[in-house]
């Protein structure tokens, strides 16, 4: 046999869908006539159904766990973030405790340095605020990250944080003495502190 | 279905992993599928399979949304296959001497023929000849095969998942199934 390629090239794009009204006529008519290319024609679409009726190929089983455990592990903030979004309220409360015991954390990590009043005739000796015989301190007496000797007197509350209150005889304070050595000390100061700033607002 | 696929894409790129288990579970065997056509290994077909999909999760971000998220996976899964096709160097002959062994063969390696149902026989004799006339078949034509005869994609989204013209398709499916027809005229 020796039809036109012209047929063949019918054929294949018969099979892809892709023909027109005339052209599908033309190849009919052939086929009619053409005992070998209708046998042609024949055997493709065999082939065709050969090749599609196999298509039933499944892929093995837990492969969709295996691809699972293979993936580059989810980034640590998107399950957080689908977590915080299934416990809005714990977020809330979460997100309060951070920042606020993170603020107070840090500063109490801050400033390590010595710090005191200037200017009520205080003496400083290594690390250590004295308040020298016959003076007087007015006020509340704040000391940080250092010791306190009090040998005048003090006129008004004391808080030594960090530090330690070195009892001297004559020591004389009006006031409360309190001291501040721990992190939860220094919370608890700043809850005491808070809230006594706030009942002092509103007693105004 | 489309439009579940994409809501799925979307959770993935904003990295639930959770919701690709659903995308895998879906395209799994259409994937497997093409790669088996085109590798002719049902091992090498997995360990093709899977990676692509680990390639589609790891650049998900480089998928544009408006297109077919069928075309892009495919075209992953081909162009892996298709490196592999060449780096392919046959791994080991059937006649080498087995080490260890005094002049035993792989072929002494290969399990005796087993009785099987008739029936099954036959069809996995089909399936089998079907697949080692594909694998006769030079690579780019197995592609193509593999493509419209798998999923029964449309030629134009053949030529775009291969990066080819679609002219160029429709030849290497013309000469390809008249390859076929010759080769599988017997069975």
């Amino acid at each position: 046999m020796s039809c036109d390629k012209h047929i063949v090239n019918l054929m294949h794009n018969y099979l892809d869908g892709d023909l027109t009204k005339q052209e599908e006529q033309q190849l009919r008519s052939h086929l009619q006539t053409c005992q070998a290319c209708q046998k042609h024609f024949h055997e493709l679409k065999r082939t065709l159904s050969l090749l599609k009726g196999n298509s039933d190929i499944q892929a093995p089983t837990n492969f969709t766990a295996s691809v699972m455990s293979n993936l580059p592990k989810e980034r640590k903030r998107v399950s957080y973030s689908r977590w915080f979004k299934a416990h809005p309220a714990l977020t809330a409360a979460a997100i309060f405790f951070v920042l606020m015991f993170g603020g107070i954390f840090s500063a109490w990590d801050q400033d390590n340095q010595l710090s005191y009043p200037k200017g009520k005739n205080l003496v400083i000796k290594d690390d250590t605020v004295i308040v020298p015989e016959g003076v007087v301190v007015d006020g509340d007496l704040v000391v940080k990250n250092g010791d306190l000797k009090i040998d005048g007197s003090v006129n008004g509350d004391v808080v030594i944080i960090n530090g330690d209150h070195l009892m001297a005889s004559a020591g004389n304070i009006s006031g409360e003495i309190e001291q501040v050595n721990q992190v939860f000390d220094w919370i608890w100061y700043h809850i005491k502190d808070i809230t006594k700033s706030v009942f002092a607002f509103t007693n105004k | 279905m489309e439009a579940k696929i994409k809501e799925m894409i979307k959770s993935v790129k904003k990295g639930d992993q959770s919701a690709y288990e659903d995308i895998v579970s879906f395209y799994q065997s259409k994937v497997y599928a093409i790669c088996y056509r085109m590798i002719g290994n049902s091992h090498e077909a997995e360990d093709l399979a899977q990676e692509a999909f680990i390639r589609a999760y790891v650049n998900i971000h480089s998928f544009d949304e408006k297109k077919k998220f069928s075309t892009w996976l495919y075209r992953i899964a081909t162009n892996l296959t298709i490196d592999r096709i060449r780096k392919k160097k046959p791994d080991f002959y059937l006649d080498a001497e087995v080490r260890g062994t005094d002049g035993l063969d792989m072929y002494s390696q290969l399990p005796a023929e087993q009785a099987l149902p008739e029936e099954e026989v036959e069809s996995l004799e089909i399936q089998t000849v079907i697949q080692q006339e594909i694998m006769n078949l030079p690579a780019k034509y197995r592609s193509v095969i593999a493509l419209r005869f798998v999923d029964e994609l449309p030629l134009a989204e053949i030529s775009e998942i291969l990066d080819i013209p679609v002219g160029t398709v429709k030849t290497r499916i013309h000469r390809g199934r008249e390859a076929l027809r010759k080769r599988l005229r017997h069975v």
